[in-house]
């Protein structure tokens, strides 16, 4: 299968008006003995061929699965008109709008985005997106560390194991320091935090919910953190935001997170949406790339890249990041779901996330044998400690049609026995009975 | 256009999840909840997709107009990939699922994409193997310098710099930054190449790697690449290089028999994947064997009885880079656009690219500067200085070629060329879409000589006029308040 135009006469034509003979002459610049020593590829296929090869491979996925994983990547229902809206070619063929004359659509989408995320996170200024949740928190981390000069950083344990692995890779040829607090009982200790806290702090890291599902309220701590002149970063999971205390009521100055929750399928891992929004004072450490409002040569409101100097493409070695393509894509569907539920429906949506998780530890404790953590308030995602080992749990539950949840002995120690379980909206009575049902039946 | 906030009305909804089966439940205690709700707007679902719909219609894209703009490679994006990512086993896959106990079977096909996608860039990149992982070419750029450091740790030295030509993209320099790397810039001698007398005398052993691309970013294949390569692995250098030129050497040249060590991909460049105003795009990154054990885990592996596994068990691995397995959409699109064209098709893809913008160059060399008067690969580089003499400059001519339905080219990059404009046509642009642009191109060059304020004034035909870029800067207003 071939994408290319040109016929024998147009190739002809072309290379004649070049001064060229043949095709191999456009490659004379290059010495024999660099040339390819082998290309073994297959040849190619028609359009049909490779859709039933892939559609095939698709069908060896398990879908039909009642899904109660969620971890932090989570199975949220994506209304038709997002799907239809990125749809459109004139946006996922565009590329970045460095002109802005030609891609007013997606700046100003941009700058509605933008909007969204200060609006969730209760915060002044959003970039135009990150790669993830996990690449966000580290360039938050890294905004701190240039903002204060200093390099220790205070990681909560309650943070995603998998963005503090990431932070750990990232870091490992920069001279940052870490401590991590200690989870107890499923939440933050303050006594943790202050054990830990000092003027030699550039900022401390938390999440929430953490990632045992528990919600917690992070004024406190913030304070503390600011009174030595750290900066405070949350990783939040945006739906929580329909019903949470934002990171700006409680105070912090940087909040990231994965907009994946936001109209985004799981899609085994990507692509997903990096966010992050900060006070106003931090505008300038920010990375990536900001759409701002102005005005065009007859007064007439317009959109535009801005702030550019922040830069790779300008400040080279200098810049704020290293980031060039982001996600654009993926924070244009997390507009048009947000814009889609409005106001009242993302109110709403967070209702019967909780509500469901709710009605979830109700069925589950009622299991001899099953003790639901409540040591804290939580969202769509609690703990459960169980009588055997959560692996074989799982396993036997992936046997009766269930992803049943997440066992946590996978990231920390001594935690063999603990599950953790979300319920978003998806999830109906029915399946959360008969998980529970199933959960009796294979303990 | 109105903002969607500006379109607002209380009580509208453009989506309900009806009534909840379960409800009850006490509340949660009023200090974990927000004070009041975020203020999104309220718009009915018509509303909404109007508004975006018509949003849309503002931008110029690959699908609605020629987009030459240099480095990339805006080739077209064949609808096929995206049918293909949507299947529900593919876009419905949770990601944790093959790390549950039992779980890996549930995941054998994305497993298999991802496995078979690594051998595909293996054989066209000379690599021994390649992480799937990072979600953009600076990602992969990053990923790479930190693999970099990682080799050289083990090998019981540190070294200090990593070596870039004044040529290159601001993402190296900055990704080598990242990794802790203090930068060492080679200049562009006067025929067009790096430097070689300059890179012998910044070439030593504390240099950690040398990041290049190749064919340059000036589009042109360096012939001394193996005598730059041969030296930099004389001193203990690694060779890193940086894919957004791939289009070019699709079964021409392979950067592993070049003499590279680490390479980065722009899938969303290369292979066809779309651009997606931005991004999402996934940079993988290939190494040769030497490398192959500082890869980000997890990673892909077939086990004796054909069943396709993670395998975590890497002692000297980088650790977690993302916090899966890359962008697998983009993977995917980019599989099946490499299944369907095969070697045949790869091959063709490049050599096209490559007359395509020798096209290009041929035509208009006699009405704009051309600083390095070379055969090109997949792009021609041009400087506007001739009508910068008259106050038409490059970012004049983007102006007007917008005016005139053409995305422009890329202009002032690469840094070392005066008001320069990057042509990259791609392979899949027709000769008469090639040839409107290239007239178009030719009367600008003639009304920069007769009538340069016809330039200057550009665009007058769309929905805006030039911006106020410095009021944005100065007094940034980043989102709406209510």
């Amino acid at each position: 299968m071939s994408f290319i135009p040109h016929t024998q006469e147009e190739t002809r034509e072309m290379l004649q008006t070049i001064g060229l003979k043949s095709i191999d002459e456009l490659f004379k610049d290059i010495p024999a003995s660099l040339r390819a020593r082998s290309f073994n590829i297959p040849l190619g296929k028609s359009e049909f061929q490779v859709t039933e090869i892939l559609r095939s491979l698709a069908l060896k996925n398990a879908t039909g699965l009642v899904n109660f994983v969620g971890a932090g990547f989570y199975d949220h229902f994506i209304p038709a008109a997002v799907d239809a809206i990125t749809s459109r070619s004139e946006f996922y063929t565009a590329y970045t709008p460095y002109q802005p004359e030609c891609s007013q659509g997606w700046l100003q989408a941009i700058y509605e985005y933008q909007t969204i995320i200060c609006q969730l996170t209760g915060l002044d200024v959003s970039n135009a997106s990150l790669y993830d949740g996990g690449t966000a928190l580290f360039e938050a981390m890294m905004m701190a560390v240039r903002q204060t000069g200093r390099n220790k950083i205070i990681l909560d344990s309650g943070v995603n194991l998998i963005y503090r692995t990431m932070l750990y890779t990232y870091t490992s040829n920069l001279s940052i320091e870490f401590m991590e607090i200690p989870v107890e009982h499923g939440q933050s200790s303050r006594q943790g935090l202050f054990k830990y806290l000092d003027d030699k702090t550039a900022a401390v890291i938390f999440q929430n919910p953490n990632f045992f599902g528990a919600v917690d309220d992070y004024s406190d701590a913030v304070e503390e953190v600011h009174k030595f002149g750290a900066l405070a970063v949350a990783s939040v999971y945006p739906v929580s935001l329909g019903m949470l205390k934002t990171p700006g009521e409680m105070g912090f100055d940087i909040a990231t997170g994965e907009g994946q929750s936001l109209g985004i399928p799981l899609s085994f891992g990507g692509p997903y949406l990096g966010f992050m929004a900060a006070k106003n004072e931090l505008l300038r450490q920010m990375p990536g790339r900001i759409v701002g409002a102005t005005v065009d040569s007859v007064g007439k409101r317009g959109f535009v890249l801005t702030l550019q100097t922040r830069e790779q493409h300008i400040r080279r070695e200098r810049a704020t990041s290293n980031i060039c393509s982001n996600e654009a894509l993926c924070a244009l569907r997390a507009a048009v779901f947000v814009s889609l539920l409005g106001k009242d429906g993302f109110t709403e949506l967070a209702e019967h996330n909780y509500q469901k998780a709710e009605f979830a530890k109700e069925q589950l404790s009622r299991i001899g044998g099953v003790q639901v953590k409540r040591a804290s308030p939580t969202f769509n995602e609690f703990t459960v400690l169980l009588p055997r080992h959560a692996d074989e749990v799982v396993q036997r539950m992936i046997e009766k049609g269930f992803a049943c949840g997440f066992p946590l002995g996978r990231f920390y120690k001594g935690m063999d026995n603990y599950l953790l379980i979300a319920v978003t909206e998806k999830r109906t009575k029915e399946e959360i009975s008969r998980l529970a049902d199933g959960l009796e039946a294979v303990l | 256009m109105k903002l969607i906030f500006e379109k607002h009305k209380d009580g509208r909804k453009g989506f309900s999840y009806g009534l909840s089966d379960v409800s009850g439940a006490k509340p949660l205690a009023r200090k974990y909840c927000r004070a009041s709700k975020a203020s999104l707007p309220a718009l009915s679902e018509l509303d909404v997709v109007r508004h975006y719909t018509n949003l849309s219609r503002l931008n110029f894209s690959v699908d609605t107009n020629f987009y030459p703009l240099g480095s990339c490679t805006m080739k077209y994006n064949p609808k096929f990939t995206e049918r293909i990512v949507n299947f529900e086993g593919f876009s419905q896959l949770h990601p944790l699922l093959p790390q549950l106990s039992g779980g890996g079977i549930l995941a054998q096909g994305s497993l298999e994409v991802l496995f078979k996608t690594e051998k595909l860039l293996c054989e066209i990149t000379a690599m021994s193997a390649f992480t799937m992982q990072p979600l953009a070419g600076a990602h992969g750029e990053l990923t790479g310098a930190m693999l970099i450091a990682a080799y050289h740790k083990d090998k019981g030295a540190r070294r200090k710099y990593v070596i870039v030509p004044d040529s290159s993209h601001g993402t190296n320099p900055a990704s080598a930054a990242l990794a802790g790397y203090e930068v060492k810039v080679i200049p562009t001698g006067a025929d067009g190449y790096m430097d070689l007398t300059e890179y012998k005398k910044q070439l030593n052993n504390e240099v950690a790697a040398v990041m290049l691309t190749c064919p340059d970013t000036l589009g042109i294949f360096n012939p001394h690449i193996k005598e730059i390569a041969d030296m930099a692995h004389k001193v203990g250098a690694l060779m890193y290089y940086d894919g957004a030129n791939l289009n070019a050497m699709l079964g021409i040249c392979r950067p592993g028999d070049i003499g590279f060590d680490l390479v980065h991909l722009n899938l969303h460049k290369t292979f066809a994947t779309p651009h997606g105003g931005g991004g999402p795009g996934a940079g993988p990154v290939g190494v040769s064997e030497k490398l192959v054990e500082y890869l980000p885990i997890s990673r892909v592996v077939k086990r004796n009885d054909g069943i396709y596994a993670l395998d975590y068990n890497y002692r000297k691995s980088i650790g977690y880079i993302a916090p899966f397995y890359g962008n697998f959409g983009v993977i995917l699109k980019a599989y099946a656009y490499m299944l369907a064209l095969g070697k045949e098709g790869l091959i063709q893809a490049a050599e096209i690219a490559v007359l395509n913008a020798n096209y290009c160059q041929a035509r208009l060399k006699d009405y704009y500067e051309l600083p390095f008067n070379k055969n090109c690969m997949h792009e021609c580089v041009f400087s506007a200085s001739r009508q910068a003499k008259n106050g038409v400059h490059a970012i004049d001519i983007a102006k007007y070629l917008i005016d005139k339905g053409f995305h422009p080219p890329t202009i002032y990059f690469p840094l070392i060329v005066k008001e320069a404009l990057m042509i990259e046509p791609t392979e899949t642009e027709s000769k008469e879409s090639i040839d409107a642009f290239i007239d178009t191109m030719i009367e600008i060059a003639r009304y920069a000589i007769e009538d340069p304020a016809l330039i200057k004034q550009a665009p007058i035909n769309m929905p805006i006029k030039r911006l106020d870029e410095v009021r944005a800067a100065r007094h940034p207003d980043l989102c709406w308040k209510p």
